[in-house]
């Protein structure tokens, strides 16, 4: 069965995003994928999809969508966003069915700042280099969705309604592991000292490709000078003028800024359900221990998901 | 050389020959690129190239930074690998840019003498950056060089040949930037051939030639 949802209104940063393309930064190109991948997996398992299978990522924007055929199983998951059916309201983490006619709306709720919607079968969207996941800068890939065009999902069939339990490790983190450097020996160890013990506030500049900080002056002793280096995803770059950025997914693969930090990959998602204006304090962990806790954290998260898979069963 | 091998979080070591630009330290890096290439090791995920450092990205629920480490290292030690037979790609370019008056007058040659010289260069792809398919070109001719402009002029179109900091560049997306625009070609960086997306790899060498 196919089903169509027209889009009736999305949001300016409201995009198509599934696993992304990791292993190609080496031509410029970031991994992409949802700012929070672990929603969108959790979305995505809710409804027995596989785990990277193509969704909508929901910024503050919003998005609105109309049902024409049906019926299609949806799931929503990530940030507490607030979901209503024909204008009644659903749980802000849940699987449903929509039929033709049904409308539903998500729109910015109590916290976080990018919602999940998976659709049970498959979204048909563009690819490139393999991925729907789609690069904010170049928009290539998906692509944006806008009001007036259609979502195609194929192979799709209705679902129960049922909450998703939204776990403690999915909520904003405001304290975030990092192992210092690659770059921290550009600073003085005062200035390191800063990083690790001051709050850092959110600004509103936070996109896709990255969030600006605002906290004490991170200004590198040496000059700036520093030939331009790959970067990853988490990586905590600071500009000549001591204010400093953190990457994301559609981050710049390489940057001439030296970076005083990375942070650890899990924490990156819980990171950016972070809103403009709340705090953060960055914690120095060695790299062996986020090894460890990346390993922990891992095998977590697949029993999390094996329980929720076992749940819908 | 013995580079310095630097902690990247939970996922990643930079390794790093250098710290300022540097000729061997970049021939380092795409010789340790290759053999890391040719033998990898359980857990590698993907290595990223730039001047003077590596990033080599790796899987942490099957390695660490203890064993790409001594994996690297005994790369190193080893006997260097054959130089890859670096492919050289000829380059069609069309010398309109709109910057061509002043940069003929910034570097004091005549606007006619520009492409002439900017086909002399030996140019090689060092690294991709910025942003998908942005291949930066070492060999630009110490004659056309030039900082960057004090501000990045927007909505440079894709295929735009611009130059700076002695190095060249074929811009593959409409995006802004600070350096001089010489020309505009027609190759395509992003092929959309998805067995070999990108025309260069990192090494490869290029050559420019006039087109009317």
């Amino acid at each position: 069965m196919t089903a169509r949802l027209d889009i009736l209104q999305a949001g300016p940063h409201v995009t198509f995003q599934d696993a992304g393309r990791p292993g190609l930064m080496r031509f410029g190109v970031p991994a992409s994928g949802a700012m929070d991948r672990k929603a969108l997996v959790i979305a995505n398992t809710a409804l027995g999809n596989p785990p990277g299978a193509t969704g909508v990522e929901v910024s503050f924007g919003g998005l609105s969508l109309l049902c024409q055929d049906g019926p299609v199983g949806v799931a929503i998951a990530g940030g507490g966003f607030i979901a209503t059916r024909n204008d009644t309201r659903l749980g802000s983490w849940t699987t449903l069915t929509l039929r033709p006619q049904d409308r539903l709306v998500i729109r910015p709720g109590p916290w976080g700042s990018w919602c999940c919607v998976a659709f049970a079968g498959g979204v048909q969207s563009p690819t490139w280099l393999k991925s729907v996941s789609t690069h904010a800068a170049s928009g290539l890939g998906g692509g944006r969705l806008l009001a007036g065009q259609q979502i195609t999902v194929t192979d799709t069939h209705p679902t129960d309604e049922r909450a998703i339990p939204c776990p403690v490790w999915a909520r904003p983190r405001h304290r975030i592991n990092v192992t210092l450097g690659p770059q921290d020996a550009l600073f003085a160890p005062e200035v390191i000292g800063a990083f690790l013990s001051s709050p850092f506030r959110l600004t509103g500049a936070f996109d896709r490709m990255g969030m600006r900080l605002s906290g004490p002056p991170l200004v590198p002793e040496a000059a700036l000078g520093i030939p331009s280096q790959p970067v990853t995803r988490g990586a905590v770059q600071v500009a000549g003028d001591g204010v400093a950025t953190v990457l994301l997914a559609d981050h710049q693969t390489t940057g001439g800024y030296p970076k005083i930090a990375t942070i650890l990959d899990d924490d990156t998602d819980a990171l950016a359900q972070l809103r403009p204006g709340e705090h953060l304090v960055f914690t120095a962990i060695t790299p062996a221990r986020a090894i460890q806790l990346a390993r922990q954290r891992d095998a977590a998260f697949k029993r999390w998901l094996a329980a929720l898979q076992k749940a819908r069963t | 050389m013995t580079p310095r091998f630097l902690p990247v979080a939970d996922r990643a070591l930079m390794v790093e020959f250098a710290t300022t630009l540097d000729t061997a330290a970049h021939a380092a890096v795409l010789s340790l690129d290759r053999a890391l290439a040719a033998a990898p090791f359980a857990g590698f995920a993907e290595a990223v190239p730039a001047f003077v450092t590596l990033l080599v990205a790796f899987d942490p629920l099957v390695a660490d930074h203890a064993q790409a480490e001594g994996h690297l290292r005994a790369l190193l030690s080893h006997a260097r690998p054959a130089k890859a037979a670096a492919r050289t790609h000829t380059i069609p370019v069309t010398y309109d840019g709109p910057d061509l008056p002043e940069v003929a007058a910034r570097t004091a040659h005549a606007v006619s003498d520009i492409a002439e010289i900017h086909q002399s260069g030996g140019y090689e792809v060092a690294m991709y950056g910025f942003a998908p398919g942005y291949a930066y070109l070492s060999g630009l001719p110490v004659a056309l060089g030039l900082d960057r402009k004090p501000s990045p002029v927007r909505d440079v179109p894709a295929g735009s040949v611009i130059i700076a900091g002695g190095q060249c560049l074929i811009t593959t997306l409409t995006m802004p930037t600070g350096w001089w625009i010489i020309g505009h070609s027609t190759a395509r960086i992003l092929t959309d051939d998805p067995d070999h997306p990108f025309l260069f790899d990192v090494g490869d060498r290029i050559r420019f030639r006039a087109t009317p």
